[in-house]
């Protein structure tokens, strides 16, 4: 047993690591680097105009997505929101393709049909994203439904913001979920702001989960900077839903750092403070579990290091490739439709 | 060749689907029950069970984009309405879902889904239990729209929509329900995209959709009473359009007039005229002519309905503008139409 491990099983000093493997951790820091290192690569990338679709970054919030998928297979599904970058990659969908799909190129996971808003891998179980808030939502019951009714055991996600539980759907969706006792896991990234509106003037609780108890289904908080607590509260969820329990609405509690839609910061609108931001960036999900990562003597500096230089790599082939990919050709357009 | 109702051969379309293909599930409000849908759905539930065919909540939307994610994991969900203005609940999943999510994907998956949803007419269902809302569908790339006019047609589309692996929207006009018609036993499938040519004609070309084929039909006895002798196509499926059918036949005859159950503005007819006008504008030997809805949502009263749905004596009329042939004398006073013989309510 090499010393990590050996750490890990000790729990190191860290309660909230304790039985989880150093591989399993490992995978949730390098996840959300990916995701952080890919979106910042984005905004640098953004200003050259070559990037021409809204990006609507996830920085900040990844904890949600990789804690999540960490604690899927590759046959479970996800569908997603305009916001869908980070759950696409920790899904697993290749970076390559995303980037490709960011300029616009045929090699592009959609083909250049999608662009940002709706990147899909199926071939890992990501089968796509809806812009229209909440519109997602429902196809994680269909397909939920469809493996119920060839008695597979995969489950299904949702990923949605806090602005999904002001929609009609949305309530449908848990409601018929819950009836059906459905495998499926609702999780809304609570980043309490639909573009610039805050939550206070939209909803009139500050929680999404308590909904979950009108459809007497399980409501879960958690601390969406914590990439373990994620992981942890997904890996609850999921066992129930295969074991048939039905659904379990998650709430990670989360912030978006950059504006809305775009590469840029936006605190000169002025719908949000600098200080708020400031304590936000202080919980950053990706340093913060490699702080903790480094002190349970899992992940020890060298090591974290090489990862990260295989992240940077990674991401610079991506952006490579993408930019030596071809345009679609015109006839395209008229493909996968009628 | 056997006699069946229009309403069992869409049951028997929908059964024969299911035996020969397993992904196919039906659901909707009241699918199950003892009417189940005007009795096109009670058969399979009887048949396949409450795992195939299952009752739903009120939630249009949320059991739309359910289908949407079925169909995308290897189902094909038959999704049932008991009237098409229910659609307006679900038009997120179905435009910016159902119709998109193939294209916005480049391909990569594919959406198989069918979804019934009737139209009503008469008896006091006013405004919103009685619109033909297929220009709303058919005017959305990744959709099909079929309306079915008979028995035979309405099991050789639907048994093609339930075989198909993209979305499609079947709209049945209530009317239609009690009329029999001979529907071969065996499966049948009848390609999207091909009006029928219901009667021969050489003066004037009646295009007429879901029940005003049958309204045409009785235009055309009236009109061959006079030494007329129109043709009426049955356009069958709105997207795709059969425009070439439609074209041949105005292009022989000259002259063309459009029988839509939908409304006027922005609707079928206009895109039908549309396209006649674009591909044989100096061969028109008189304007075309439509016949369709005015521009009012339904009204209750019987007496308003009457006003507010042509029928055959409009599409006659029509035929006969079209060959500037003076209409037949009528009285000042609008005389009462007859009330459908075979069709009454409650619904």
């Amino acid at each position: 047993m090499s010393r990590p491990q050996r750490a890990a099983a000790r729990g190191g000093a860290d309660e909230v690591l304790r039985g989880l493997s150093p591989a399993l951790l490992t995978d949730l820091y390098v996840s959300m680097r990916r995701i952080r290192r890919a979106e910042e690569m984005i905004v640098q990338l953004y200003p050259e105009q070559e990037i021409r679709c809204p990006t609507h970054l996830s920085i900040g919030q990844e904890a949600v997505a990789a804690g999540v998928c960490r604690a899927l297979r590759p046959t479970d599904t996800a569908v997603s929101t305009h916001r869908c970058h980070a759950h696409y990659l920790a899904k697993g969908g290749d970076l390559r393709a995303m980037f490709a799909e960011l300029y616009g190129k045929a090699t592009g996971c959609c083909g250049g049909k999608g662009g940002s808003m709706h990147l899909t891998a199926p071939e890992v179980g990501m089968l796509g994203a809806s812009a229209i808030v909440a519109g997602s939502i429902p196809l994680a019951l269909g397909c939920a439904l469809a493996a119920s009714l060839t008695g597979s055991d995969e489950v299904s996600v949702a990923f949605f913001g806090d602005a999904a539980a002001e929609q009609g759907v949305t309530h449908e969706s848990l409601g018929v979920a819950a009836l059906r006792k459905l495998p499926v896991l609702f999780v809304c990234e609570n980043n309490l702001y639909a573009t610039n509106s805050p939550l206070k003037v939209r909803q009139v609780t500050p929680d999404i989960a308590p909904r979950a108890a009108a459809d007497l289904m399980p409501g879960v908080i958690v601390d969406g900077t914590d990439a373990v607590a994620v992981y942890r509260a997904a890996r609850t969820a999921v066992a129930r839903a295969r074991e048939g329990g039905g659904p379990t609405l998650i709430e990670a509690k989360t912030y978006r750092w950059r504006e809305h839609v775009g590469p840029n910061f936006d605190i000169d609108l002025g719908y949000r403070t600098q200080a708020e931001l400031d304590r936000w960036m202080a919980k950053d999900p990706v340093t913060r579990l490699a702080r903790r990562l480094l002190r349970a003597g899992v992940l020890p500096a060298a090591r974290r290091q090489a990862l990260e230089a295989a992240v940077e790599a990674e991401v610079a082939d991506a952006v490579a490739f993408a930019r030596s990919s071809p345009f679609p050709e015109p006839e395209s357009l008229y493909a996968d439709v009628d | 060749m056997r006699q069946i109702k229009y309403r069992e051969a869409i049951d028997e379309a929908t059964r024969q689907a299911m035996a020969k293909d397993e992904r196919i599930i039906v659901l909707g409000v009241g699918v199950d029950d003892a009417k189940g849908i005007f009795g096109t759905t009670r058969g399979a539930f009887e048949q396949f069970g409450s795992a195939r065919v299952f009752d739903t909540p009120l939630s249009e939307a949320a059991l739309t984009g359910m289908c949407v994610g079925a169909g995308l994991r290897g189902l094909h969900p038959l999704l049932v309405h008991a009237r098409n203005d229910f659609l307006l609940l679900t038009m997120d999943q179905i435009v910016n879902n159902a119709a998109k999510w193939r294209y916005m994907c480049g391909g990569k998956l594919r959406v198989p889904l069918t979804i019934r949803a009737i139209v009503g007419r008469g008896w006091g269902q006013a405004a919103q239990h009685s619109q033909s809302l297929q220009a709303l569908f058919a005017h959305v790339p990744g959709l099909a729209v079929i309306m079915p006019a008979t028995p035979a047609d309405a099991k050789g589309l639907l048994m093609t929509a339930l075989s198909m692996d993209s979305p499609v929207i079947c709209l049945e006009h209530r009317w239609l329900y009690e009329k029999s018609g001979p529907v071969p036993e065996d499966p049948y499938y009848i390609p999207l995209g091909q009006a029928g040519v219901v009667r021969e004609g050489s003066d004037v070309t009646i295009v007429a959709v879901s029940h005003m084929v049958l309204e045409a039909v009785q235009a055309a006895e009236a009109l061959a009473a006079d030494g007329i002798q129109a043709e009426i196509l049955d356009v069958r499926s709105l997207r795709p359009l059969d425009s070439d059918s439609i074209a041949r036949s105005v292009a022989k005859t000259g002259r063309l007039v459009i029988a839509d159950t939908g409304w006027k503005s922005f609707g079928v007819s206009a895109e039908i005229a549309a396209r006649i006008g674009e591909a044989l504008f100096g061969r028109l030997k008189a304007p075309i002519r439509r016949v369709a809805l005015p521009d009012v949502p339904t009204p209750a009263s019987s007496a308003l309905e009457q006003v507010y749905y042509p029928g055959p004596r409009e599409i006659a009329a029509a035929a006969r503008r079209c060959l500037e042939v003076a209409l037949p004398e009528e009285s000042a006073e609008r005389p009462a139409p007859a009330r459908p013989r075979d069709f009454h309510g409650p619904f």
